[in-house]
């Protein structure tokens, strides 16, 4: 039978399951897949904090959530038209996700009575009609992947390991996709058992034949290209994103880089990736701990190396210290928050922006340091870039600040090339005092930044610390006017960098008008599609993003003014907000959401227009 | 600098030296730059690293680089140092409190991965920089500012606890015998790997005469054994008296009452478990049946040190892999063009 093939502008599919049946697996070649296709793609991956939560569990369940489309997308989606289930507890736990009308593709071996009980169902939702407001289509994944490896002489617990290839294979066939670059990633990731190899393969060929032999099935789907702007293009993850960028500032500025860290989620993808890479000369260190983390970094960056750390907020604040130190010591330092759920353990694997406070004020002391975030999972490896050009050619601590949404969040790439990337400069020590006077390792340029004298280097002893210095000599002192002259000196050193940065910029709408939706971080694919809605409807609403978060833009304040209201929309309690009255006495409308959770577009919009109107 | 001879008195700086008078750091300050000054150290290519504490003061005094930095974090700050410069010597200044209480993660951290750098471990059992409150190194019972009731604290056993960390290097010296304490540091810095060599450092305002059994002329021939490799333990007045192994037990044997030197101990400071055993000699001396207080080198063992094993490992992916092409990484594996 001759299937029906439909053109749709975009898609959101969301595959949930047991943490252990593979979903983010499967989301990833759905993703990467659609991306080399040339569908502009987002993806928003959500799993338990747990390794293994008990199987059948609501809590247990892993979801990724993914958008592509022949139009631009910014974010992962709303809601969903496409849900994948695996067993009854990802039904239970997505279904409010879920488009009315939306299609719900369920594996029947998973509502079984156990499944059923472990996630509290007193009736199979499946039979009992309160799925009538959907398209459901019940399939035996498990069966059919037990079928189709029969023969293969594979263990039970293998056979069923590889029913997501069934998913994934019959979700190419609905959305017409090739499998060629799924089948390569099998055979490399199965290169050392080819028994794998022939089993994966064949339960995904399954399960793209079973959509054109199925009767359930009438109807396929398309999604053309997307009209990308031109160049060549990647799919990257924003903690990958974040551990080229190291790597590329480090050799844009000729420095060996020194990354100290120590396991915490969601930032420790940043160090599996750096530690892949040590032929760029870049040395990983995993730590004891977050103080020992951020030490030697400091002692690394002390030594004419790059020291960078990573963690997360719990991390980041047992770093505030060391990063004091690092103030007072005047060095180039990168830290970087993959910002997660707080306080305290919090939801590690979820997404907030509620440390922006922390990377502001989080330390004893008068200790300013800038503060940069990413807005999308590629704009790390700019963003990152540019925290360190800053950090180096101003010798400060920088704070970079990314998120969980971000970290494990992909997108489409046009990546650079080496050649067209930023030079940094290093202001490393050129000459050594004249005969008979004392080396000043405090004296400053206009900028207000002192050379960077390394160990090994002739006539340039001194001693660094974290007791207050004497202005230029960096020796001990305790005069109440020498301590208030070097707080104002390292509070206008880090206030001058708004000078070597770019302006704020209006995004999308007029230049002046009515609303302002003005974001920082994550925060912008959200903003971004909610406004470009409003703007298509016939609304004055403007956008606008801050990378630079410490100093701001120097255009900030005016920028702010040409707006009837601002509306800060932020993954937190209304930190930004804060910072933007006291800085500016200027008022901004607070959008908050603190689940764990990016915003929806729909959720801004409604925001928008209240305002709005 | 390099090539010319420095005397001690060139690593001394400008700063005034502003320890209490009487401490025992001076003398310690004195005995590094003398031992610098026979080695033939070059200024530019030492670095001293220290935490918080009296003796943390010690890099403002050194006329190298230096970094006086938090309290407790000198291993740390030192280990990342000396990754990426190897070049360098290194030395870690850090007092019982710094580096056995706050610091104690990074020491044993430090120890077990034998980075190539030599902590100076100034032991006075007591803080003194705020003033007398009980260190982890405070025999129990001791009445201190914070323990007016007698300190309830176990102690800790310093090098006990470095052997137990897989410490490479482990020695024990005098701020009073300054001459033997110079010995170690020209042995310390010898040594390639971490080297732990703990000073007993009298503090004369808040825990004077910590240490006076061990230094009193009085008591000290009979309360400290003076370790010397392939000799035997003997100790006391005149050296008449020694240790011998009974079994696992030892023994202190009268050697002028049927007992020779052949019958002894015979120190080797290769001998890992013979220096546990050593570190374990740890009661009060002055106390009726009680091994006397070695002090010397325990034990040394060359073990790669973390940054060679870190170096290697880097250059051998250049060799596999050849320098890294930036755009290579970026471009990754999988692309596509959009025109």
């Amino acid at each position: 039978m001759e299937k029906e093939i439909l053109e749709k502008k975009d898609v959101t599919i969301l595959f949930a399951g047991d943490s252990g049946d593979g979903m983010q697996l499967t989301g990833n070649q759905f993703t990467f897949t659609s991306a080399l296709f040339g569908n502009d793609v987002s993806t928003f991956p959500n799993f338990p904090a747990e390794i293994r939560a008990p199987q059948g569990t609501v809590a247990g369940v892993s979801g990724f959530q993914l958008r592509f489309g022949s139009v631009e997308v910014f974010t992962p989606g709303d809601d969903s038209d496409v849900l994948v289930v695996m067993n009854a507890a990802a039904l239970k736990a997505n279904i409010s996700k879920l488009k009315r009308g939306g299609v719900v593709i369920a594996n029947t071996s998973g509502f079984d009575n156990k499944n059923l009980k472990l996630s509290h169902y007193e009736v199979n939702p499946l039979e009992d009609g309160s799925l009538d407001d959907y398209e459901l289509h019940e399939v035996d994944i498990t069966s059919l992947t037990r079928e189709a490896l029969v023969d293969s002489g594979l263990a039970r617990k293998d056979v069923d390991r590889s029913k997501n290839m069934f998913v994934l294979g019959f979700l190419y066939w609905m959305y017409s996709r090739d499998l060629a670059s799924t089948i390569q990633f099998i055979e490399e990731k199965f290169a050392k058992k080819p028994e794998l190899i022939e089993s994966n393969l064949k339960v995904l060929k399954t399960g793209y034949h079973y959509g054109d032999t199925s009767e359930t099935f009438g109807t396929r789907y398309q999604v053309k290209k997307a009209k990308l702007p031109k160049g060549k293009y990647r799919s990257i993850m924003g903690n990958q994103a974040a551990a080229y960028g190291i790597i590329a500032a480090a050799k844009q500025a000729g420095l060996k880089t020194f990354y100290g860290s120590y396991p915490i989620t969601p930032a420790s993808d940043i160090l599996h990736e750096l530690s892949k890479h040590k032929n760029f000369g870049v040395k990983t260190y995993q730590a004891e701990d977050e103080i020992a983390a951020i030490c030697a970094a400091i002692g690394a960056s002390f030594g004419g190396a790059l020291g960078v750390t990573a963690s997360s907020g719990p991390g980041i604040a047992l770093k505030g210290e060391a990063l004091g130190l690092a103030v007072m010591l005047e060095l180039p330092l990168l830290v970087i928050n993959v910002q997660r759920g707080g306080p305290s353990t919090g939801l590690p694997t979820k997404t907030e922006q509620s440390d922006l406070m922390q990377a502001l004020y989080g330390r004893n002391g008068e200790a300013p340091i800038p503060v940069i975030a990413a807005r999308t999972p590629s704009d790390c490896f700019s963003s990152i870039m540019e925290a360190i050009r800053i950090s180096v050619e101003h010798m400060t601590p920088v704070m970079f600040l990314s998120d969980g949404y971000l970290a494990n969040g992909a997108e489409p790439w046009a990546y650079p090339e080496a050649k067209d990337l930023p030079k940094i400069t290093v202001p490393k020590v050129t000459q050594k005092p004249a005969e008979g006077e004392a080396y000043l390792p405090y004296l400053r340029d206009e900028k207000l930044v002192r050379e960077w004298a390394i160990p090994g280097m002739e006539g340039l002893m001194h001693r660094l610390g974290g007791l207050e210095k004497e202005d230029r000599t960096g020796n001990i002192s305790y005069d109440p006017e020498n301590h208030e002259k070097m707080v104002r000196l390292r509070a206008e050193k880090v206030e001058r960098i708004a000078d070597f940065i770019p302006d704020l910029k209006i995004e999308q709408g007029p230049e002046k008008g009515k609303v302002l939706v003005l974001g920082w971080g994550s925060t912008y694919g959200s903003i971004r599609m909610a406004v470009d809605q409003c703007i298509k409807e016939g609304l004055e609403v403007s956008q606008a993003h801050f990378r630079y978060l410490n100093p701001f833009p120097k255009n900030t304040a005016e920028i702010m003014a040409s707006f009837d209201h601002v509306i800060i929309p932020e993954i937190n309690d209304k930190q930004l907000v804060h910072v933007i009255r006291s800085k500016f006495l200027m008022d901004a409308i607070p959008f908050s959401k603190i689940q764990g959770l990016p915003f929806t577009s729909s959720e801004l919009v409604a925001k928008i227009k209240e305002i709005y109107a | 600098m390099t090539g010319s001879k420095l005397r001690a008195k060139d690593f001394e700086t400008d700063q005034d030296v502003r320890w209490c008078p009487g401490c025992g750091d001076y003398a310690i300050l004195k005995q590094v730059q003398t031992a610098f000054a026979e080695l033939g150290m070059e200024k530019e290519n030492t670095v001293f690293i220290s935490g918080i504490g009296c003796s943390s003061r010690f890099p403002y005094y050194m006329d190298t680089y230096g970094m006086h930095s938090i309290h407790g974090r000198a291993a740390a700050i030192a280990s990342g140092l000396k990754a990426v410069r190897k070049d360098l010597n290194v030395w870690i200044v850090t007092g019982d409190g710094d580096s056995l209480s706050i610091g104690g993660n990074h020491l044993i951290h430090l120890l077990r991965r034998n980075f190539d750098v030599n902590v100076l471990l100034f032991n006075n059992e007591i803080y003194g920089l705020t003033k007398g409150q009980y260190s982890p190194t405070t025999p129990e019972g001791t009445v201190t500012k914070s323990s007016p009731y007698g300190v309830l604290d176990h102690p800790f056993n310093p090098l006990a606890l470095a052997l137990g960390a897989e410490a490479t290097f482990v020695a024990r010296a005098l701020d009073r015998d300054p001459r033997h304490l110079k010995d170690l540091i020209i042995r310390a810095n010898e040594h390639k790997g971490t080297s732990l060599l703990e000073i007993y450092q009298n503090c004369p305002v808040f825990n004077d005469g910590a240490f006076t059994v061990l230094t009193d002329k009085d008591s000290k021939q009979d309360s400290t054994l003076w370790l010397k490799n392939g000799e035997p333990l003997v100790f006391g007045e005149n050296n008449t008296k020694g240790i011998l192994l009974d079994g696992f037990k030892p023994k202190i044997v009268s050697l002028e009452d049927g007992y020779s030197m052949d019958d002894l101990w015979v120190h080797d400071e290769s001998d890992p478990l013979k220096a546990h055993m050593l570190t374990r000699f740890f009661g009060d001396p002055s106390l009726e049946g009680n091994l006397p207080r070695p002090f010397g080198l325990f034990y040394v063992n060359e073990r790669e040190s973390y940054e060679t094993a870190m170096d290697n490992q880097v250059q051998e992916a250049y060799n596999q892999r050849g320098e890294g092409d930036l755009d290579a990484l970026i471009q990754g594996k999988s692309t596509w063009e959009i025109n």
